[in-house]
């Protein structure tokens, strides 16, 4: 190459959607130039057999995530909130469709 | 997970759903009468699915020959889609041909048997490419032609090929959006990239007019229903290869088409001898083999 | 828990350790290089077959070999994608796959002499790399895990491919049966070698097991390899090369042979019969892209400062 640095195309998450109904769930990554070529390239390296019926590509620098360090304040405050599960709530066996 | 049975070891992983893994496949042809129309010369439909499935065997024999040498790994699998689509459009066309011939070739005696005068395929199938941009310029022509065409072929009234050309639409809708891309993409990227699609473009439209000449049986077959006159392509063809072009910011100058027959005559360049002796090398080498 | 405490003990409870998760320095170089190799084998590794692509004999078996030749594109893929999310950039490891200071399988720098060979890859080569994956599905590494899931999903087709390729052979002309033999006889050997020196002279085997990125030991996987292929070979009718071979009932495993690991070393080190050719050609087509990359890229930045939106 002239300058003797490689010009990477950006990285690109891709997300399929096996079948309708179902949610779009995270693959892997791949890269390409822009979202067009993204999207050619999803569908051509995660759909070769028949995988989905829809596909989103996201570039990877605007994915933000939760900081694994932040895990106990983020998500164990909710693991005491019993009462947001049905099987909290007694009802006796008698009762129907509840 | 279970050791021993490589395959029986992935079983725990039953929410294939949730993985968005690769499902069944179904058989195109499926259900699809395969007698012939009535009153179609056998000779006639035979060269017929012959000259469109030369088209796409020699077209993907050039894919093949880019495995490995792709500018990007993620254009290695375009590539090889691609010419697994016209790969498999091949197959159901020699097959078709056998069935109409009556003499019990099937797509490998056809594929495997024939001298280089045989081939029916448009010499545009068979030209190599000088590099990525050639190949490019070959594949935007190539699929868009070939789709105008089997838009039209759907309606054939001999069914099975017209199932045939309704599947092979939604592949080359795919090839000639990838090839339009990257036209556009060479052909106003950098000044390099804009001189070398320049060049191929160049080098590729003398092949053009010859896509669009009736052959004589295409002209009868069309008569019959059957088949497409390619002349009737010509404008739908045109219409999309300016857009691109002027998007690719490429002017195409002056075009004279290459002369001296036409390869649907069984006239044809070197670069399809080359093509037959790599292809039919082994087949011929070993008769009798099982493959 | 420090950083460091959560990582021991998401190990110690066999979950997976996950892209932004502390990890210790040892464990993110040992799998990026790991990873790193896994998927030049699999880029490296296009080429014997992809060889046969165009010769291939009949059109049904050109498309198997065309589609598994692209799977193996595609899982160097998954791959460089894993890598990724450890911080290795693919740019990079390509160019240290294209100078020589990154390893890929040693088995892809042997040639493929005949169409048997590509019946012989999908059995034997792509046999013994099942063995290696499947544990991997359990690697440690999240992400890892789930590129090896998808890849020996993908792969079952191929070592079956191969063996029904052979067993076709088999059924054919004398030639086509000594094709199969002629092929056996120069794979198997290599094909154990794949699962890497005996355990007593791999340094690094004990800390990668620790860290649970590997799960079974080298020695442990060729012999589960080499009991899975004898019935196999039988099956087929061809001979695997190895005076040694035969049944240990005390064991209860095949007992064989000593892989010259000499020849194997050699290999490592440059000296097979293709190394320079397989880096040479992979060398040809990075640099015969880069002029498309550039341009590709420069198109993208075009469209993005003419007010396209990113490109789309």
């Amino acid at each position: 190459m002239s300058d003797g640095i490689r010009h990477e195309w950006p990285l690109f998450e891709v997300f399929v959607r096996a079948k309708r109904g179902l949610n779009h769930v995270h693959v892997g990554s791949l890269r390409a130039a822009d979202h067009g070529m993204a999207l050619q390239h999803a569908r051509d390296l995660y759909t070769r057999r028949n995988e989905g019926v829809s596909i989103w590509v996201v570039r990877s620098d605007d994915v933000v995530a939760s900081d694994p360090d932040d895990k106990a304040a983020y998500f164990e405050p909710s693991a005491d909130k019993v009462y947001r599960h049905p099987t909290y709530y007694a009802i006796p066996e008698s009762v129907p469709h509840i | 997970m279970a050791f021993d049975d490589a395959y029986g070891a992935l079983t725990d992983h039953d929410d294939d759903a949730r993985w968005a893994y690769g499902t069944g496949f179904t058989d195109p042809l499926a259900g699809v009468p395969s007698g012939l129309p009535d009153g179609v010369d056998r000779a006639d439909l035979t060269a017929y699915c012959l000259m469109l499935g030369d088209d796409a065997l020699v077209m993907s024999h050039r894919l093949q020959q880019w495995v490995t040498r792709a500018p990007e790994l993620e254009d290695e699998l375009a590539l090889a889609n691609i010419g697994l689509d016209l790969l498999g459009q091949a197959r159901l066309l020699l097959t078709r041909a056998g069935e109409a011939e009556g003499a019990g070739r099937d797509e490998d005696a056809l594929a495997y048997g024939r001298d280089p005068g045989e081939f029916r395929n448009v010499r545009l199938a068979e030209r190599a490419d000088a590099d990525f941009a050639h190949l490019m310029a070959r594949l935007l022509v190539f699929a868009t032609w070939r789709l105008a065409l089997f838009d039209r072929l759907a309606g054939s009234s001999d069914q099975m090929l017209a199932a045939i050309a309704a599947k092979g639409v939604k592949e080359l809708t795919y090839h000639r959006d990838y090839a339009a891309q990257w036209v556009v993409r060479l052909g106003d990227g950098t000044a390099l990239s804009h001189e070398r699609m320049a060049a191929a473009v160049t080098a590729v439209l003398p092949l053009v007019e010859e896509l669009f000449q009736p052959h004589e049986v295409e002209l009868r077959l069309t008569a019959a229903g059957v088949a497409v006159d390619p002349a009737a392509l010509r404008p739908e063809f045109d219409a999309v290869l300016t857009q691109v072009l002027a998007a690719a910011t490429i002017e195409a100058g002056p075009v004279r088409a290459v002369a001296a027959g036409t390869g649907r005559g069984g006239e044809h360049t070197e670069a399809l001898t080359e093509i037959l002796a790599e292809l039919q090398q082994l087949a011929r080498a070993v008769p009798g083999g099982s493959w | 828990m420090t950083g460091e405490e959560i990582f021991a003990d998401t190990i110690a409870r066999d979950q997976r350790v996950e892209p932004r998760d502390w990890m210790p320095d040892g464990y993110r170089q040992t799998l990026i290089r790991q990873i790193a190799q896994h998927a030049h084998s699999e880029i490296i590794g296009m080429q014997p077959e992809g060889e046969w692509i165009t010769r291939a004999p009949s059109l049904r078996r050109k498309a198997i070999l065309l589609a598994k030749v692209q799977d193996e594109a595609g899982h160097g893929l998954y791959l460089y994608s894993a890598a990724e999310t450890l911080g290795a950039d693919r740019g990079d490891l390509t160019q240290r796959l294209i100078e020589g200071r990154q390893k890929y399988s040693s088995i892809f720098n042997y040639p493929t002499l005949s169409f048997a060979d590509v019946g012989v890859i999908g059995w034997l080569v792509d046999g013994a790399a099942i063995c290696n994956q499947v544990p991997l599905c359990r690697s440690s590494f999240g992400p890892y895990a789930r590129a090896m899931i998808r890849i020996c999903k993908e792969e079952s087709f191929h070592q079956r491919q191969g063996y029904e390729l052979l067993m076709t052979m088999m059924g054919g002309t004398p030639e086509q049966r000594d094709m199969v033999q002629d092929a056996v006889d120069r794979w198997w050997w290599p094909s154990l070698m794949m699962f890497g020196p005996p355990d007593a002279d791999s340094p690094n085997s004990a800390r990668s097991m620790a860290w649970k990125i590997k799960r079974h030991s080298n020695d442990e996987l060729r012999q589960r390899f080499v009991d899975m292929s004898v019935p196999q070979a039988e099956a087929l009718g061809v001979t695997l090369p190895d005076p040694e071979l035969r049944w240990n009932a005390e064991r209860e495993h095949y007992d064989f042979g000593t892989p010259d690991w000499s020849e194997l070393q050699r290999v490592i080190t440059g000296d097979g019969p293709l190394n320079r050719q397989r880096i040479a050609r992979r060398r040809q087509a990075d640099s015969d892209g880069a002029w498309v990359r550039e341009a590709a890229a420069a198109y993208a930045e075009k469209q993005r400062s003419a007010g396209n939106g990113s490109g789309r």
